[in-house]
């Protein structure tokens, strides 16, 4: 692998740029592998990276029915933070965010991993509540969150409007270690140095069945490209995972909802931090490029059609322009969907299966981006050693039928 | 947005339906007869198709009836809609129809 340094920088500028290597080959699938990984986004790259790199395991396909980067990867809204209420859930999310500490360094890939702060916001007696019950939680569990005034909420993130409003600002919630990264450059990232140690990214092949031997255990996938042999295939196709699961006679506790996002034009660095209203369904950023990245709640209906309805994105819109009245007058200049799976209990799945050498990573719902490295982790740890991780350990399958929900629906509202 | 034909009202906006998950799933009428296995698969497991899918509406803002829409999920096109308690139609490319 071709290092990245100020150094190589300076080097090829006095070339051109000419004679940069591709950032990750483009292989033919091999007839064999000792794991398949299905689904080319971060989660899925991030799960082939540990694989190699902590397990030794290299002999690696992640397959892609796209292209790396073109599915959830490139829709979301970047952001990362880990106050979530439940001990299980901040452990995942925390082993994350830790890990989104070092990623840049690790991977020898800038993914722009900006910790400038994640203010949630409260509008009612019930969002202080239940904020303050967050804070305390996450201060037991070792992560930092603190409570401030509406006052310091301005004072943290000036634009904020405190005055009178339908909803007015009553306080918030700061994780100052949450933030954003460039999730383009997570993919392209991951891909390269999965890569560098061995690990196949074929894309453009899609999976249209899991063929499983008499015994039950699996012995491969068929793809678009042929049949590809493995033992152990690991599923990490966010919206589209019961579908997958489906070939492989796995019923899967997921509905898929189109999950919508929208980037203004570009303008000077105007909004400092992170800022998101699970009670008025907003979220907003401001990218390095200058555009203000906004997110929208999903829509109303399950749907595989990665666009959704315009009245959930100007429902949003409504809601940033009384937050930050002087974006009112800022254009919108794209806006896409994409397609999200939703456990009941809105926690994710990352566990294995009731069939034999068969893994699944799914159920991120609408905020799957900030745990990608963690969940890439784990998901590896799961199958290198067909055994969970004690991160992971709670979140099964079997939790929907033994009744031990981690139910973060309840603890986090909409906004994930 | 989508164009819902309630059945009682006809063709409406969505801003003035209420989705309501997928659609012919009965309760159970002996719940304790059940295993935990299938009462999960009550409570939480779903056909989730990519394809067409039964699912109830409510027209909350005009008759507040439910109904039963069959929609195709890749295209969001809604094939046909229907009043709660009849069985799924029979329609050509759709194998859950009424004749299962």
């Amino acid at each position: 692998m071709q290092r990245y340094s100020a150094f190589s920088l300076f080097r090829k500028a006095l070339g051109g740029h000419a004679d940069w290597q591709r950032q990750w080959r483009s292989p033919e699938p091999k007839a064999e592998y000792d794991v398949i990984i299905v689904g080319g986004g971060g989660h899925g790259l991030a799960a082939a990276h540990y694989l190699a790199k902590e397990h030794g395991i290299t002999n690696v396909a992640v397959l892609e029915k796209g292209w790396i980067g073109g599915g959830n990867t490139g829709r979301n809204t970047t952001i990362i933070r880990s106050n979530y209420l439940f001990d299980e859930s901040a452990a995942l999310y925390e082993h994350a965010l830790k890990l989104w500490e070092g990623l840049s360094q690790d991977l020898n890939y800038n993914v722009m991993y900006s910790p400038r702060g994640v203010l949630m916001l409260a509008h009612n007696i019930h969002d202080i509540q239940s904020f303050k019950r967050h804070v305390h939680a996450n201060r037991l569990n070792g992560i930092d969150n603190e409570w401030l005034s509406a006052e310091e909420c301005k004072e943290f993130c000036p634009p904020l409007n405190i005055g009178a409003m339908r909803y007015p600002i009553l306080g918030g919630a700061l994780q100052r270690r949450g933030g954003t990264a460039r999730h383009d450059a997570v993919a392209w990232g991951y891909a390269r140095a999965a890569d560098a140690r061995g690990v196949d990214i074929i894309e453009n092949c899609e999976v249209t069945a899991i063929r499983r031997g008499v015994n039950g255990a699996v012995e491969g996938v068929e793809t678009s490209r042929g049949f590809i042999r493995a033992k152990k295939v690991g599923v990490s196709a966010a919206g589209h995972t019961s579908v997958i699961m489906d070939m492989a006679g796995v019923r899967m506790p997921l509905e898929s909802y189109p999950l919508q996002a929208l980037v203004s034009e570009p303008v000077k660095p105007a909004f400092p931090c992170v800022v998101m209203s699970n009670t008025i369904h907003a979220y907003i950023s401001q990218s390095d490029k200058g555009e203000m990245v906004i997110g929208a709640g999903t829509d109303a209906y399950t749907s595989y059609s990665q666009r959704g309805a315009l009245h959930i994105a100007s429902h949003t819109l409504d809601a940033i322009c009384e937050l930050v009245p002087m974006f009112r007058r800022l254009r919108m200049l794209r806006n896409w969907g994409g397609i999200v799976d939703v456990t009941p209990d809105r926690s994710p799945i990352i566990a294995k299966t009731p069939v034999p050498g068969l893994y699944v990573n799914c159920g991120w719902g609408t905020g799957g981006f900030k745990a990608t490295p963690g969940s890439g982790n784990v998901f590896a740890w799961t199958i290198a050693k067909d055994e969970p991780h004690k991160i992971n350990a709670p979140f099964t399958i079997e939790r929907f039928r033994d009744g031990i929900l981690i139910d973060e629906a309840a603890a986090a509202a909409v906004a994930h | 947005m989508l164009l819902i034909t309630c059945p009682h009202c006809g063709p409406r906006a969505e801003l003035e339906f209420a989705y309501a998950g997928e659609a012919h799933i009965a309760r159970p009428t002996d719940p304790m007869a059940l295993d935990d296995e299938s009462w999960a698969r009550f409570l939480y497991h779903r056909a989730n198709p990519k394809g067409l899918h039964a699912e109830r509406w409510r027209h909350l803002h005009g008759c507040a009836q439910f109904f039963n829409v069959v929609r195709d999920t890749v295209s969001d096109s809604i094939v046909t809609t229907y009043p709660a308690g009849q069985p799924r139609p029979a329609l050509p490319g759709d194998d859950k129809g009424a004749t299962r």
